[in-house]
Protein backbone atom coordinates (compact mmCIF):
# COMPACT_ATOMS: atom_id res chain seq x y z
CA UNK A 1 0.00 0.00 0.00
CA UNK A 2 1.02 3.62 0.14
CA UNK A 3 4.24 3.91 2.03
CA UNK A 4 2.76 7.06 3.54
CA UNK A 5 3.68 8.90 0.39
CA UNK A 6 6.92 10.55 1.41
CA UNK A 7 10.37 9.29 2.25
CA UNK A 8 11.37 10.21 5.73
CA UNK A 9 14.66 12.04 5.81
CA UNK A 10 15.49 10.68 9.23
CA UNK A 11 14.31 7.13 8.66
CA UNK A 12 15.82 4.71 11.19
CA UNK A 13 13.82 1.71 9.99
CA UNK A 14 12.97 0.99 6.36
CA UNK A 15 11.02 -2.12 5.47
CA UNK A 16 10.32 -2.69 1.77
CA UNK A 17 8.14 -5.47 0.41
CA UNK A 18 8.96 -7.85 3.24
CA UNK A 19 7.85 -11.40 2.48
CA UNK A 20 8.13 -14.39 4.79
CA UNK A 21 6.61 -17.84 4.58
CA UNK A 22 6.81 -20.96 6.71
CA UNK A 23 6.54 -23.84 4.28
CA UNK A 24 3.27 -23.30 2.44
CA UNK A 25 1.96 -20.75 4.93
CA UNK A 26 2.56 -17.13 4.06
CA UNK A 27 3.13 -15.31 7.35
CA UNK A 28 3.99 -11.93 5.82
CA UNK A 29 2.90 -11.33 2.25
CA UNK A 30 4.02 -7.79 1.41
CA UNK A 31 4.82 -5.35 4.18
CA UNK A 32 6.46 -1.96 3.73
CA UNK A 33 6.80 0.90 6.19
CA UNK A 34 9.25 3.51 7.35
CA UNK A 35 9.87 4.68 10.90
CA UNK A 36 11.39 8.10 11.57
CA UNK A 37 13.86 8.96 14.29
CA UNK A 38 12.18 9.56 17.64
CA UNK A 39 8.82 8.27 16.53
CA UNK A 40 6.56 5.91 18.43
CA UNK A 41 5.39 3.66 15.64
CA UNK A 42 2.60 1.15 16.19
CA UNK A 43 2.17 -2.12 14.34
CA UNK A 44 -1.47 -3.10 14.70
CA UNK A 45 -3.33 -6.15 13.54
CA UNK A 46 -5.18 -9.25 14.60
CA UNK A 47 -3.55 -12.38 15.95
CA UNK A 48 -1.87 -14.15 13.05
CA UNK A 49 -1.82 -11.02 10.87
CA UNK A 50 1.98 -11.17 10.62
CA UNK A 51 2.96 -8.58 13.24
CA UNK A 52 5.30 -10.77 15.27
CA UNK A 53 6.97 -12.26 12.17
CA UNK A 54 7.55 -8.73 10.85
CA UNK A 55 9.17 -7.74 14.14
CA UNK A 56 11.25 -10.94 14.24
CA UNK A 57 12.65 -10.11 10.81
CA UNK A 58 13.29 -6.55 11.98
CA UNK A 59 15.50 -7.68 14.88
CA UNK A 60 17.29 -10.37 12.88
CA UNK A 61 15.67 -13.41 14.46
CA UNK A 62 14.38 -14.58 11.08
CA UNK A 63 15.60 -14.36 7.51
CA UNK A 64 13.05 -12.78 5.13
CA UNK A 65 12.17 -14.69 1.97
CA UNK A 66 11.83 -11.44 0.06
CA UNK A 67 12.15 -7.67 0.36
CA UNK A 68 14.70 -5.59 2.22
CA UNK A 69 15.03 -4.35 5.78
CA UNK A 70 17.28 -1.54 6.94
CA UNK A 71 17.63 -0.78 10.62
CA UNK A 72 19.79 2.28 11.28
CA UNK A 73 20.98 1.79 7.71
CA UNK A 74 22.08 -1.79 8.35
CA UNK A 75 20.92 -5.27 7.52
CA UNK A 76 19.68 -6.95 10.74
CA UNK A 77 21.02 -10.34 9.63
CA UNK A 78 24.35 -9.43 8.07
CA UNK A 79 25.19 -6.73 10.61
CA UNK A 80 23.64 -8.64 13.50
CA UNK A 81 26.14 -7.55 16.17
CA UNK A 82 25.89 -3.89 15.15
CA UNK A 83 22.08 -3.91 15.07
CA UNK A 84 21.63 -5.82 18.34
CA UNK A 85 23.90 -3.34 20.13
CA UNK A 86 21.56 -0.49 19.23
CA UNK A 87 18.16 -2.18 19.29
CA UNK A 88 16.51 -3.25 22.55
CA UNK A 89 13.92 -5.98 22.24
CA UNK A 90 11.04 -7.12 24.39
CA UNK A 91 9.54 -10.34 23.12
CA UNK A 92 6.36 -12.18 23.99
CA UNK A 93 6.60 -15.14 26.41
CA UNK A 94 9.02 -15.90 29.24
CA UNK A 95 12.67 -15.81 28.37
CA UNK A 96 14.78 -16.04 31.52
CA UNK A 97 15.99 -18.89 33.71
CA UNK A 98 13.58 -19.54 36.60
CA UNK A 99 16.31 -19.36 39.24
CA UNK A 100 17.90 -16.19 37.87
CA UNK A 101 17.25 -13.28 40.22
CA UNK A 102 15.97 -9.91 39.03
CA UNK A 103 19.17 -8.09 40.03
CA UNK A 104 21.34 -10.76 38.39
CA UNK A 105 19.36 -10.54 35.17
CA UNK A 106 19.80 -6.75 35.09
CA UNK A 107 23.56 -6.98 35.73
CA UNK A 108 23.95 -9.77 33.17
CA UNK A 109 22.12 -7.91 30.42
CA UNK A 110 23.90 -4.65 31.33
CA UNK A 111 27.20 -6.48 30.73
CA UNK A 112 26.18 -7.16 27.11
CA UNK A 113 26.24 -3.48 26.13
CA UNK A 114 29.03 -0.90 25.97
CA UNK A 115 27.19 1.87 27.87
CA UNK A 116 24.33 0.40 29.87
CA UNK A 117 21.66 2.43 31.61
CA UNK A 118 21.26 2.62 35.41
CA UNK A 119 19.54 -0.68 36.23
CA UNK A 120 18.41 0.40 39.69
CA UNK A 121 16.65 3.47 38.28
CA UNK A 122 15.00 1.40 35.54
CA UNK A 123 13.68 -1.14 38.06
CA UNK A 124 12.33 1.73 40.14
CA UNK A 125 10.59 3.30 37.14
CA UNK A 126 8.97 -0.04 36.40
CA UNK A 127 7.86 -0.64 39.99
CA UNK A 128 10.30 -3.48 40.59
CA UNK A 129 12.38 -1.84 43.31
CA UNK A 130 13.06 -4.19 46.21
CA UNK A 131 12.63 -7.26 43.97
CA UNK A 132 16.35 -7.59 43.12
CA UNK A 133 16.71 -10.89 44.99
CA UNK A 134 13.48 -12.41 43.69
CA UNK A 135 14.00 -15.33 41.26
CA UNK A 136 12.41 -14.86 37.82
CA UNK A 137 10.28 -17.99 38.29
CA UNK A 138 8.59 -16.49 41.35
CA UNK A 139 7.60 -13.21 39.70
CA UNK A 140 3.97 -12.60 38.72
CA UNK A 141 3.07 -12.32 35.03
CA UNK A 142 3.00 -8.53 35.23
CA UNK A 143 6.37 -8.40 37.02
CA UNK A 144 7.95 -10.65 34.39
CA UNK A 145 6.56 -8.37 31.73
CA UNK A 146 8.00 -5.27 33.42
CA UNK A 147 11.39 -6.93 33.90
CA UNK A 148 11.44 -7.80 30.22
CA UNK A 149 10.78 -4.12 29.39
CA UNK A 150 13.64 -3.13 31.71
CA UNK A 151 15.97 -5.58 29.92
CA UNK A 152 14.93 -4.13 26.55
CA UNK A 153 16.01 -0.69 27.76
CA UNK A 154 19.12 -1.58 29.79
CA UNK A 155 21.49 -1.20 26.82
CA UNK A 156 20.46 2.43 26.13
CA UNK A 157 19.09 1.40 22.72
CA UNK A 158 18.54 3.84 19.85
CA UNK A 159 15.47 1.79 18.93
CA UNK A 160 13.25 -0.22 21.27
CA UNK A 161 11.05 -2.92 19.76
CA UNK A 162 8.29 -3.86 22.17
CA UNK A 163 5.94 -6.75 21.37
CA UNK A 164 2.72 -6.67 23.41
CA UNK A 165 4.08 -4.02 25.76
CA UNK A 166 1.35 -3.97 28.41
CA UNK A 167 -0.32 -7.36 27.99
CA UNK A 168 -0.93 -8.79 31.45
CA UNK A 169 -0.40 -5.50 33.28
CA UNK A 170 -3.02 -4.03 35.58
CA UNK A 171 -4.30 -0.52 34.73
CA UNK A 172 -1.91 1.23 37.12
CA UNK A 173 1.13 -0.62 35.86
CA UNK A 174 -0.03 -0.04 32.30
CA UNK A 175 -0.21 3.71 32.79
CA UNK A 176 3.16 3.81 34.55
CA UNK A 177 4.62 1.85 31.63
CA UNK A 178 3.11 4.28 29.12
CA UNK A 179 4.67 7.17 31.07
CA UNK A 180 8.02 5.39 30.98
CA UNK A 181 7.79 4.80 27.22
CA UNK A 182 7.01 8.49 26.67
CA UNK A 183 9.98 9.44 28.83
CA UNK A 184 12.21 7.07 26.87
CA UNK A 185 11.05 8.58 23.61
CA UNK A 186 11.61 12.08 24.98
CA UNK A 187 15.22 10.99 25.47
CA UNK A 188 15.43 10.40 21.71
CA UNK A 189 14.72 6.67 21.43
CA UNK A 190 12.63 5.44 18.52
CA UNK A 191 9.94 2.99 19.58
CA UNK A 192 8.24 0.25 17.61
CA UNK A 193 5.20 -1.01 19.43
CA UNK A 194 3.29 -4.16 18.49
CA UNK A 195 -0.20 -4.11 19.94
CA UNK A 196 -3.83 -4.87 19.44
CA UNK A 197 -4.87 -2.75 22.36
CA UNK A 198 -6.31 0.39 20.78
CA UNK A 199 -6.22 2.73 23.81
CA UNK A 200 -2.49 2.07 23.92
CA UNK A 201 -2.02 2.87 20.24
CA UNK A 202 -4.12 6.02 20.62
CA UNK A 203 -2.23 7.20 23.68
CA UNK A 204 1.31 6.46 22.51
CA UNK A 205 1.64 6.12 18.75
CA UNK A 206 2.52 8.97 16.40
CA UNK A 207 1.82 6.73 13.45
CA UNK A 208 0.61 3.19 13.00
CA UNK A 209 0.73 0.52 10.32
CA UNK A 210 -2.34 -1.66 10.25
CA UNK A 211 -1.45 -5.15 9.07
CA UNK A 212 -4.05 -7.63 7.91
CA UNK A 213 -3.41 -11.06 6.37
CA UNK A 214 0.27 -10.26 5.87
CA UNK A 215 -0.23 -6.89 4.13
CA UNK A 216 -0.25 -3.29 5.28
CA UNK A 217 -3.76 -1.98 4.81
CA UNK A 218 -3.13 1.47 6.24
CA UNK A 219 -0.28 3.66 7.43
CA UNK A 220 -0.80 6.99 9.12
CA UNK A 221 -1.62 8.70 12.38
CA UNK A 222 -4.30 7.09 14.54
CA UNK A 223 -6.57 10.06 13.70
CA UNK A 224 -6.10 9.48 9.96
CA UNK A 225 -7.01 5.85 10.43
CA UNK A 226 -10.24 6.78 12.21
CA UNK A 227 -11.06 9.34 9.52
CA UNK A 228 -10.44 6.95 6.66
CA UNK A 229 -12.66 4.26 8.14
CA UNK A 230 -15.55 6.62 8.79
CA UNK A 231 -15.95 5.10 12.23
CA UNK A 232 -16.20 7.06 15.51
CA UNK A 233 -13.23 5.54 17.40
CA UNK A 234 -9.88 3.90 16.69
CA UNK A 235 -11.20 0.61 18.02
CA UNK A 236 -14.13 0.72 15.60
CA UNK A 237 -11.83 1.73 12.77
CA UNK A 238 -9.52 -1.18 13.59
CA UNK A 239 -12.36 -3.69 13.66
CA UNK A 240 -13.81 -2.40 10.39
CA UNK A 241 -10.49 -2.33 8.53
CA UNK A 242 -9.43 -5.80 9.65
CA UNK A 243 -12.78 -7.55 9.32
CA UNK A 244 -12.47 -10.77 7.38
CA UNK A 245 -14.72 -10.93 4.34
CA UNK A 246 -16.67 -14.19 4.64
CA UNK B 1 31.51 -13.07 28.65
CA UNK B 2 32.78 -13.44 32.22
CA UNK B 3 29.44 -12.14 33.54
CA UNK B 4 27.62 -14.72 31.46
CA UNK B 5 29.91 -17.56 32.57
CA UNK B 6 29.71 -16.61 36.24
CA UNK B 7 25.92 -16.29 36.04
CA UNK B 8 25.65 -19.73 34.46
CA UNK B 9 27.97 -21.17 37.11
CA UNK B 10 25.86 -19.64 39.90
CA UNK B 11 22.69 -21.12 38.37
CA UNK B 12 24.44 -24.50 38.02
CA UNK B 13 25.36 -24.50 41.72
CA UNK B 14 21.94 -23.15 42.73
CA UNK B 15 20.23 -25.94 40.79
CA UNK B 16 22.28 -28.42 42.90
CA UNK B 17 21.57 -31.46 40.68
CA UNK B 18 24.93 -31.11 38.89
CA UNK B 19 27.12 -31.09 42.00
CA UNK B 20 24.89 -33.65 43.79
CA UNK B 21 24.57 -36.26 41.02
CA UNK B 22 27.76 -35.57 39.11
CA UNK B 23 30.16 -35.25 42.05
CA UNK B 24 28.39 -36.30 45.27
CA UNK B 25 26.73 -39.52 44.13
CA UNK B 26 29.85 -41.19 42.62
CA UNK B 27 31.84 -40.31 45.75
CA UNK B 28 29.05 -41.68 47.95
CA UNK B 29 29.09 -44.93 45.96
CA UNK B 30 32.87 -45.07 46.32
CA UNK B 31 32.58 -44.65 50.09
CA UNK B 32 29.92 -47.37 50.31
CA UNK B 33 31.96 -49.80 48.16
CA UNK B 34 35.11 -48.93 50.09
CA UNK B 35 33.44 -49.95 53.33
CA UNK B 36 32.41 -53.39 52.07
CA UNK B 37 35.14 -55.94 52.97
CA UNK B 38 34.70 -58.12 49.86
CA UNK B 39 35.55 -55.13 47.65
CA UNK B 40 39.06 -55.32 49.11
CA UNK B 41 39.72 -59.01 48.24
CA UNK B 42 42.18 -59.67 45.42
CA UNK B 43 40.43 -61.62 42.68
CA UNK B 44 41.84 -63.86 40.00
CA UNK B 45 39.06 -63.00 37.54
CA UNK B 46 40.10 -59.33 37.84
CA UNK B 47 43.77 -60.06 37.18
CA UNK B 48 44.69 -60.02 40.85
CA UNK B 49 43.10 -56.60 41.46
CA UNK B 50 40.41 -55.91 44.02
CA UNK B 51 36.83 -55.09 43.11
CA UNK B 52 37.42 -51.58 44.50
CA UNK B 53 40.43 -51.08 42.17
CA UNK B 54 38.18 -52.10 39.30
CA UNK B 55 35.38 -49.78 40.32
CA UNK B 56 37.38 -46.53 40.53
CA UNK B 57 37.56 -46.06 36.71
CA UNK B 58 33.93 -47.21 36.45
CA UNK B 59 32.83 -44.55 38.93
CA UNK B 60 34.90 -41.93 37.08
CA UNK B 61 33.07 -42.83 33.86
CA UNK B 62 29.75 -42.92 35.74
CA UNK B 63 30.35 -39.37 36.96
CA UNK B 64 31.21 -38.11 33.46
CA UNK B 65 28.11 -39.77 32.00
CA UNK B 66 25.93 -38.32 34.77
CA UNK B 67 27.12 -34.77 34.07
CA UNK B 68 26.98 -35.06 30.29
CA UNK B 69 23.73 -37.01 29.89
CA UNK B 70 21.58 -36.25 32.92
CA UNK B 71 22.65 -32.74 33.95
CA UNK B 72 23.61 -30.87 30.75
CA UNK B 73 20.80 -31.81 28.27
CA UNK B 74 17.80 -30.69 30.39
CA UNK B 75 19.49 -27.33 30.99
CA UNK B 76 20.11 -26.62 27.31
CA UNK B 77 16.80 -28.01 26.05
CA UNK B 78 15.02 -26.10 28.82
CA UNK B 79 16.78 -22.88 27.77
CA UNK B 80 15.55 -23.38 24.24
CA UNK B 81 12.03 -24.30 25.39
CA UNK B 82 11.76 -21.24 27.66
CA UNK B 83 13.09 -18.85 25.03
CA UNK B 84 16.28 -18.05 26.95
CA UNK B 85 18.36 -18.71 23.80
CA UNK B 86 15.92 -16.79 21.61
CA UNK B 87 16.11 -13.76 23.91
CA UNK B 88 19.92 -13.90 23.84
CA UNK B 89 19.89 -13.93 20.04
CA UNK B 90 18.56 -10.37 20.18
CA UNK B 91 21.58 -9.20 22.21
CA UNK B 92 25.13 -8.55 20.97
CA UNK B 93 26.37 -11.53 22.99
CA UNK B 94 24.25 -14.21 21.34
CA UNK B 95 23.42 -17.73 22.51
CA UNK B 96 26.63 -19.47 21.38
CA UNK B 97 28.42 -18.25 24.49
CA UNK B 98 25.79 -19.76 26.79
CA UNK B 99 26.50 -23.06 25.10
CA UNK B 100 30.22 -22.43 25.59
CA UNK B 101 29.74 -21.53 29.26
CA UNK B 102 27.72 -24.70 29.85
CA UNK B 103 30.40 -26.84 28.20
CA UNK B 104 33.15 -25.24 30.28
CA UNK B 105 31.10 -25.80 33.45
CA UNK B 106 30.58 -29.46 32.52
CA UNK B 107 34.29 -29.93 31.84
CA UNK B 108 35.43 -28.21 35.05
CA UNK B 109 32.91 -30.13 37.16
CA UNK B 110 34.06 -33.36 35.52
CA UNK B 111 37.68 -32.58 36.42
CA UNK B 112 36.67 -31.78 40.01
CA UNK B 113 34.72 -35.05 40.25
CA UNK B 114 37.53 -37.16 38.78
CA UNK B 115 40.17 -35.58 41.01
CA UNK B 116 37.98 -36.02 44.09
CA UNK B 117 37.25 -39.68 43.25
CA UNK B 118 40.93 -40.52 42.72
CA UNK B 119 42.00 -38.75 45.92
CA UNK B 120 39.28 -40.28 48.12
CA UNK B 121 40.06 -43.73 46.66
CA UNK B 122 43.77 -43.21 47.31
CA UNK B 123 43.72 -41.69 50.78
CA UNK B 124 40.58 -43.21 52.32
CA UNK B 125 40.82 -46.71 50.84
CA UNK B 126 44.40 -47.19 49.68
CA UNK B 127 43.63 -47.59 45.97
CA UNK B 128 46.70 -46.70 43.92
CA UNK B 129 46.60 -43.59 41.70
CA UNK B 130 46.82 -44.19 37.93
CA UNK B 131 50.38 -45.34 37.18
CA UNK B 132 50.22 -43.83 33.70
CA UNK B 133 48.80 -40.36 34.60
CA UNK B 134 49.10 -38.82 31.10
CA UNK B 135 47.29 -41.78 29.58
CA UNK B 136 44.59 -41.53 32.24
CA UNK B 137 44.16 -37.80 31.58
CA UNK B 138 43.84 -38.34 27.84
CA UNK B 139 41.34 -41.16 28.35
CA UNK B 140 39.32 -38.93 30.71
CA UNK B 141 39.33 -35.99 28.31
CA UNK B 142 38.31 -38.10 25.32
CA UNK B 143 35.57 -39.75 27.38
CA UNK B 144 34.32 -36.32 28.48
CA UNK B 145 34.31 -35.16 24.85
CA UNK B 146 32.42 -38.22 23.63
CA UNK B 147 29.82 -38.08 26.41
CA UNK B 148 29.35 -34.31 26.19
CA UNK B 149 28.82 -34.60 22.43
CA UNK B 150 26.16 -37.26 23.14
CA UNK B 151 24.62 -34.91 25.72
CA UNK B 152 24.50 -32.12 23.13
CA UNK B 153 22.83 -34.52 20.72
CA UNK B 154 20.19 -35.34 23.35
CA UNK B 155 19.66 -31.60 23.95
CA UNK B 156 19.36 -31.02 20.20
CA UNK B 157 16.90 -33.86 19.65
CA UNK B 158 14.67 -33.21 22.67
CA UNK B 159 11.84 -30.71 22.26
CA UNK B 160 12.06 -29.50 25.87
CA UNK B 161 13.64 -29.89 29.30
CA UNK B 162 11.46 -32.79 30.43
CA UNK B 163 11.96 -34.73 27.23
CA UNK B 164 15.71 -34.14 27.50
CA UNK B 165 15.58 -35.57 31.02
CA UNK B 166 13.80 -38.70 29.80
CA UNK B 167 15.98 -39.21 26.71
CA UNK B 168 19.14 -38.52 28.70
CA UNK B 169 18.20 -41.18 31.27
CA UNK B 170 17.26 -43.64 28.50
CA UNK B 171 20.75 -43.24 27.03
CA UNK B 172 22.50 -43.10 30.41
CA UNK B 173 21.39 -46.43 31.90
CA UNK B 174 22.39 -48.74 29.02
CA UNK B 175 25.69 -46.86 28.74
CA UNK B 176 26.58 -47.22 32.42
CA UNK B 177 25.57 -50.87 32.21
CA UNK B 178 28.06 -51.43 29.38
CA UNK B 179 30.54 -49.31 31.32
CA UNK B 180 30.40 -52.01 33.98
CA UNK B 181 28.56 -50.24 36.78
CA UNK B 182 26.53 -53.36 37.58
CA UNK B 183 28.99 -55.93 36.28
CA UNK B 184 32.62 -55.02 35.50
CA UNK B 185 33.57 -55.61 31.87
CA UNK B 186 36.19 -58.22 32.89
CA UNK B 187 33.44 -60.41 34.34
CA UNK B 188 30.94 -59.96 31.47
CA UNK B 189 30.21 -62.85 29.07
CA UNK B 190 32.34 -62.42 25.90
CA UNK B 191 29.42 -61.25 23.71
CA UNK B 192 28.47 -58.50 26.19
CA UNK B 193 32.11 -57.52 26.63
CA UNK B 194 32.47 -57.09 22.86
CA UNK B 195 29.45 -54.76 22.75
CA UNK B 196 30.81 -52.96 25.77
CA UNK B 197 34.11 -52.18 24.05
CA UNK B 198 32.23 -50.47 21.24
CA UNK B 199 30.25 -48.18 23.59
CA UNK B 200 31.70 -44.90 24.82
CA UNK B 201 31.64 -45.90 28.49
CA UNK B 202 33.04 -49.37 27.84
CA UNK B 203 35.87 -47.86 25.82
CA UNK B 204 36.43 -45.17 28.47
CA UNK B 205 36.63 -47.66 31.33
CA UNK B 206 38.96 -49.92 29.34
CA UNK B 207 41.27 -46.99 28.52
CA UNK B 208 41.24 -45.71 32.11
CA UNK B 209 41.88 -49.20 33.51
CA UNK B 210 44.87 -49.62 31.17
CA UNK B 211 46.29 -46.30 32.38
CA UNK B 212 45.59 -47.18 36.02
CA UNK B 213 47.59 -50.40 35.60
CA UNK B 214 50.52 -48.47 34.13
CA UNK B 215 49.95 -49.12 30.41
CA UNK B 216 49.30 -46.64 27.67
CA UNK B 217 45.54 -46.90 26.80
CA UNK B 218 44.90 -49.15 23.82
CA UNK B 219 44.58 -47.07 20.67
CA UNK B 220 41.35 -48.84 19.67
CA UNK B 221 39.68 -47.63 22.88
CA UNK B 222 40.88 -44.06 22.28
CA UNK B 223 39.80 -44.20 18.65
CA UNK B 224 36.37 -45.51 19.70
CA UNK B 225 35.95 -42.51 22.02
CA UNK B 226 37.09 -40.12 19.29
CA UNK B 227 34.64 -41.64 16.82
CA UNK B 228 31.76 -41.26 19.28
CA UNK B 229 32.77 -37.65 19.96
CA UNK B 230 32.99 -36.77 16.26
CA UNK B 231 29.81 -38.58 15.22
CA UNK B 232 27.66 -37.26 18.05
CA UNK B 233 29.01 -33.71 17.69
CA UNK B 234 28.30 -33.69 13.95
CA UNK B 235 24.75 -34.99 14.48
CA UNK B 236 24.16 -32.48 17.29
CA UNK B 237 25.41 -29.59 15.16
CA UNK B 238 23.06 -30.66 12.37
CA UNK B 239 20.02 -31.03 14.64
CA UNK B 240 20.56 -28.19 17.10
CA UNK B 241 18.08 -25.31 16.98
CA UNK B 242 18.21 -22.10 18.99
CA UNK B 243 14.40 -21.95 19.17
Amino acid sequence: MNNDGRRRVNAVIEVEHLHKRYGETVAVDDVSFTVGRGEIFGILGRNGAGKTTTVECLVGLRAPDGGTIRVLGRDPLRDHAEVTRRVGVQLQDGQLQDRLRVGEAMRLYASFYPEPADGTALLEQLGLEGKERMPYGRLSGGQKQRLSIALALIGRPRIAVLDELTTGLDPHARRDTWDLIEAVRAAGVTIVLVTHFMPEAERLCDRVALIDAGRVVHTGTPAELVERSGEPTLEDAYVTLTRRTP
Amino acid sequence: MTALASTELRLFLRERSGPAFGVGLPILLLIIFGNLPFYHERRDDLGGRTLLDTYVPILVAFSLAMLALNVLPPVLAGYREKGVLRRLRTTPVGPVRVLGAQLVITLVTALVAVTALLLVARFAFGVGLPRQPAGFLIATLLATLALTALGLLVAAAAPGGRAANAIGAAVFYPLVFFGGLFLPVETMPPALARISHATPLGAAVTAMTDATNGHWPHWIALLTLLAWAGGAAAAAAKLFRWE
